[in-house]
């Protein structure tokens, strides 16, 4: 919503000395102060410098504290009786003396805070799980005297829901724990300052609405007037560090802590999936740039800034369950950082910053958080490019989307990534984010008349089953559609609630006091088993599968006769198959009545649910075994059972992927793939440059995202068996990094038993 | 209408990396004379091996392209085998389309088959005209170790390297380091006198006798020549690289 009046004169005017441009300073508007201000880069990385004697002492403590964290884990500390919000705690610091930024969660290094506005349940959970005491009086008031918005979600859940969510039809919904993926434009207090934010706020209340009192104007003024709230707590918060963010960041030491302050905020007050931190790059080098220039700092100083920001995301945590640990393990938070891409002008965005943020996988070494996202286009410059092929082939710590895909679908470059591949305009979107339904088990739900082959329970509808001892192609695929129709109606209704008592009773005021009053909606769906559910069909056209059926007559296993073509090796038919599935039903999505008539998406993402996914999953069609793994994302299916997995080799895997339609699936297709050293070339400049042309070639094909890692299996199969050598082992898997000491044996091995690509 | 010239190919790979400059679509030939000690592809050998599929030049250039958009500046196709030499239309055929499109073709040949002699010499001098360049394998400088390794001497080998040097056309000259069989200071220096008089190489290679091939002579039910020998060392390596003086051939940084 613009505002009505001009609030510039307001501003200390000293802030912006040397700034440019006009349309921005008279409205809320950092992607144009970041187009009329920022300075392109094209050179290489030479420029850099190593760590700073405060950061190193920072680092090192910090590495202790991982240890205990580790030993105890993944739990330093937790809090059981201070509810967590913007102003909950008194200021808190890892070595006061070396921090160039402050901020803690909580007043202790690393201690988890008590969330408990999302439900009580879990975070009484968390706390037992981790051998922590409930406290009385916080269940009591979160219990009988105050309702949560977990409570409220099962209030209104109908049996049908929780029969699809407790048989894992559809899996991972937020009902439980905050849905997160809001990227709140924390950029903006560093710009204008809280002061004029609240003025723009109190300019959209006054503005909410036309007399009359409709549902949705005294919703918005109530979310309003939280957000107002959420403002001043925010002033509260920075003061108790003793800054005064109320007017606009003066330095670039500045600009990097108010923008920290906002992003503080919201994980302070939200215990949220990917509690994602936007992008920033362009914008703090402007602030870097214009102190360079004056000669406040020097280029080590302005390193030393970047290294201590990113040190802070480091240390985000969040209390959670051992049920959320085994979903999504390794303790991911996806603080994700989104850097690079190009401008729609032509120019691109990259700045000397770009690489700074890179380079803190140098200075501190590999790390999984924050969630390193390039967004990549081949017109991106080569010193770039070469650079962040460089990172990824050292750190296997960084994640690449197509920005041109992004610019065109999303119509800014001012895109952000929340999670690992979920696009938003900064500050101007927000999504609903929302699990996933299981495509591959709706395979089996198809053939056995919506009974479930795991639970023996009938979770879907009664319709007719498959009865032969084969199965028909034209019958199944009609059965097939039958059953995702219903699928797609029950997973919209189910995220309908979910989003309805979340805004109710855990509304994100931190991060929404930071974006535009009237935003643009998405809603979230996710597809997970695509790669199975499309290898399946063409298994039951092509592979005359031979149906294996219990005393009961359910059918429980499934023998193709014959091969059948597979997606991910580059053959257009079964890829159109997936494509197909997607679209399906997407368009069963998109017929359904979404909250807040938001925008309907799906995502081909697993992360590292696909193992637990799997584990609900009995054996389907193509030959893959009850149990195993789902292939994570829209990755290809790996070797198991007789016809599956990457036989074409790496190239050919990933024209496959690209060849997914990012138009069905606006929410992201994620891909995790694995090469080895040896494979990318003979020496150092080789494999660096191969790497590049992949990701050049791979984007320019109209691909979404790459995890890339580069090591080898027998890595891996070393830090298994010897953790203590690898206590930073950092790798990609499905749509995050994780250190690899920190996932199950369980995930360790899935990972072990995916196509490394090398060359023959 | 004439028939379309067919290839015998034994494979291809979409992801090429040590063949050549930038990402590679490679074809592997079927049918090699040689029959090196230490080949690792002797599956290659059989040109009638009924396990080679027939292709053309355009089923084979329909399926590099689709790799296309992956080579960056300096990649392409790269024929090696088998030996390609011994295949000479349909690399001519497969080349000449290949230039029509802009690709970059290199060719990974051990110089075996070549002649002065016609039909082959002229069909040579017109592929070099669709050649960028040729990754050169000398398996031996000494004649009489050649013949022992290779079972074919290596008098021509050597004059097609001349020949190339002659016309300027870019090779990276390759050399396989085994063992109680080329890994001799001696031998090392007369090779490199020999490179140092072309005047057309832009790198040289050593490449690590190495046994992962030796699965597929046991498949082949062939005995092991070099049964009992270990690849070599590093230091080795690095002593034929020195002498070598491969650091001194830098012309494919630029090329």
């Amino acid at each position: 919503m613009a505002s009505v009046t001009n609030n510039t004169e307001n501003v200390n005017t000293t802030a912006w000395e040397g700034f440019k441009g006009e349309t921005w300073r008279h409205e809320v508007n950092t992607r144009d102060f970041i187009q009329e201000n920022y300075t392109e880069y094209r050179g290489n990385d030479q420029f850099l410098e190593p760590i700073a004697e405060s950061t190193d002492k920072l680092w090192a403590k910090l590495q202790e504290l991982f240890e205990v964290e580790h030993e105890q884990n993944g739990v330093y500390d937790m809090d059981s009786n201070i509810p967590s919000t913007v102003t909950s705690h008194g200021p808190g610091y890892l070595n006061k003396e070396e921090e160039k930024i402050v901020g803690l969660q909580t007043d202790v290094p690393l201690k988890q805070a008590f969330q408990p506005f999302g439900g009580i349940k879990m975070a009484n959970n968390a706390l037992q799980s981790n051998g922590y005491e409930v406290d009385e009086d916080m269940n009591k008031i979160f219990t009988d005297w105050s309702k949560t918005h977990n409570q409220g979600v099962f209030d209104a859940y109908t049996p049908e829901m929780r029969r699809a969510r407790s048989n894992k039809i559809i899996t991972g919904l937020p009902d439980a724990y905050g849905r997160g993926r809001i990227i709140g434009d924390y950029r903006r207090i560093a710009l204008y300052g809280i002061d004029y934010l609240i003025e723009h706020k109190q300019d959209d209340l006054a503005n909410t609405g036309n007399r009359t009192m409709t549902d949705d104007v005294i919703r918005l003024r109530e979310e309003v007037t939280e957000q107002l709230r959420a403002l001043n707590d925010l002033k509260t918060m920075a003061a108790s560090y003793g800054f005064d963010i109320s007017h606009p960041a003066e330095t670039a030491q500045e600009a990097i802590q108010w923008l920290y302050f906002g992003y503080l905020g919201a994980i302070k007050s939200q215990n949220g999936a990917a509690m994602s931190f936007g992008r920033v790059s362009a914008f703090l080098d402007i602030y870097i740039q214009r102190d360079l220039d004056k000669g406040l700092i020097s280029e080590a100083q302005a390193q030393e800034l970047i290294d201590q920001l990113v040190l802070k995301l480091r240390m985000v945590k969040f209390a959670r369950t051992p049920e959320y640990n085994e979903l999504f393990s390794g303790f991911p938070i996806w603080a994700t950082l989104s850097l690079a891409g190009m401008g729609i002008d032509g120019r691109s965005l990259v700045t000397k910053n770009d690489f700074r943020l890179l380079h803190t996988l140098t200075n501190m070494g590999p790390a999984p958080e924050p969630n390193m996202t390039v967004l990549y286009s081949s017109h991106l410059p080569e010193g770039f490019r070469t650079f962040a092929a460089k990172m990824a082939k050292e750190s296997s710590s960084i994640q690449f989307e197509n920005d041109d895909l992004l610019r065109e679908n999303w119509g800014s470059d001012d895109v952000a990534i929340a999670c690992c591949v979920s696009a938003t305009v900064t500050g101007k979107d927000m999504q609903f984010f929302g699990a996933r339904a299981n495509l591959c088990k709706a395979v089996l739900y198809a053939i056995n008349g919506g009974i479930d082959e795991k639970t023996k329970k009938q979770v879907g509808p009664k319709y007719r089953p498959i009865t032969g001892d084969s199965i028909d192609y034209d019958d199944f695929i009609e059965k097939y559609k039958d059953m995702l129709a219903w699928l797609a109606e029950l997973y919209v209704n189910t995220l309908n609630v979910i989003h309805y008592m979340h805004d109710k009773y855990s509304y994100e005021a931190a991060q929404l006091a930071l974006m535009d009053t009237d935003l643009k909606r998405t809603f979230a769906t996710g597809i997970a088993g695509i790669s199975h559910a499309a290898d399946s069909v063409m298994a039951i056209k092509y592979g005359n599968v031979q149906v294996i059926r219990d005393e009961d007559g359910l059918a429980v296993d499934y023998a193709p006769q014959n091969e059948f073509p597979t997606y991910g090796n580059d053959n257009k038919e079964a890829d159109d198959m997936a494509n197909w599935i997607v679209e399906y039903f997407i368009t069963q999505i998109k017929r359904q009545h979404t909250y807040r008539d938001s925008a309907p998406t799906t995502s081909l993402l697993t992360i590292t649910s696909n193992v637990v996914y799997g584990k609900a999953t009995g054996n389907t069609p193509d030959g893959r075994r009850a149990g195993k793994p789902l292939a994570p994302g829209a990755n290809p299916s790996y070797q198991d059972g007789k016809y599956l997995g990457e036989k074409n080799g790496l190239l050919a895997s990933l024209n496959s992927t690209a060849r997914l339609n990012y138009e069905n699936a606006m929410d992201g297709i994620s891909n995790t793939q694995t090469i080895n050293p040896t494979g990318l070339g003979k020496d150092e400049d080789t494999r660096i440059g191969n790497l590049r042309n992949v990701l050049d070639g791979y984007f320019d094909k109209g691909a979404y995202h790459i995890n890339v890692n580069v090591f080898s299996n027998d890595l891996l199969l070393d830090a298994q068996e010897n953790p203590e050598k690898y206590p930073n082992l950092t790798i990609r898997v499905s749509g995050y990094a994780v250190k690899f000491r920190d996932l199950t044996r369980e995930q360790q091995n899935d990972v072990i038993s995916r196509t490394a690509h090398d060359r023959m | 209408m004439t028939d379309p010239v067919m290839g015998r190919i034994h494979s291809t790979e979409n992801f090429g990396t040590v063949d050549g400059p930038g990402v590679r679509f490679i074809v592997f030939a079927q049918g090699c004379r040689m029959r090196c000690e230490f080949c690792h592809n002797p599956d290659t050998w059989n040109i009638k091996s009924k396990k080679a599929k027939m292709r053309t030049a355009d089923d084979i250039l329909e399926e590099a392209v689709k790799y296309r958009p992956y080579w960056g500046e300096k990649g392409g196709i790269t024929v090696s085998g088998g030996e390609p030499l011994l295949q000479m239309d349909f690399l001519l055929d497969l080349f000449k389309k290949a230039k029509a499109q802009g690709i970059h073709t290199t060719l990974d040949t051990c110089g075996n088959p070549f002649t002065r002699k016609e039909p082959f010499f002229s069909k040579f001098e017109e592929l070099m005209n669709y050649t960028d360049l040729l990754l050169f394998d000398i398996k031996h400088i000494d004649t009489i170790q050649h013949k022992k390794l290779t079972k074919h001497g290596n008098e021509n080998i050597l004059e097609m390297a001349q020949y190339l040097s002659e016309i300027g056309k870019p090779v990276w000259i390759r050399h396989v380091l085994v063992p109680f069989r080329s890994d001799y200071d001696e031998f090392l220096d007369r090779l490199n006198q020999f490179i140092r008089s072309l005047s057309n190489v832009d790198k040289v290679e050593i490449l690590p006798y190495h046994t992962m091939g030796r699965y597929k002579w046991d498949e082949l039910n062939i005995k092991y020549p070099l049964e009992g020998i270990e690849p070599p060392g590093q230091d080795r390596v690095e002593n034929a690289k020195k002498i070598l003086q491969v650091d001194q051939y830098t012309g494919y940084q630029t090329r």
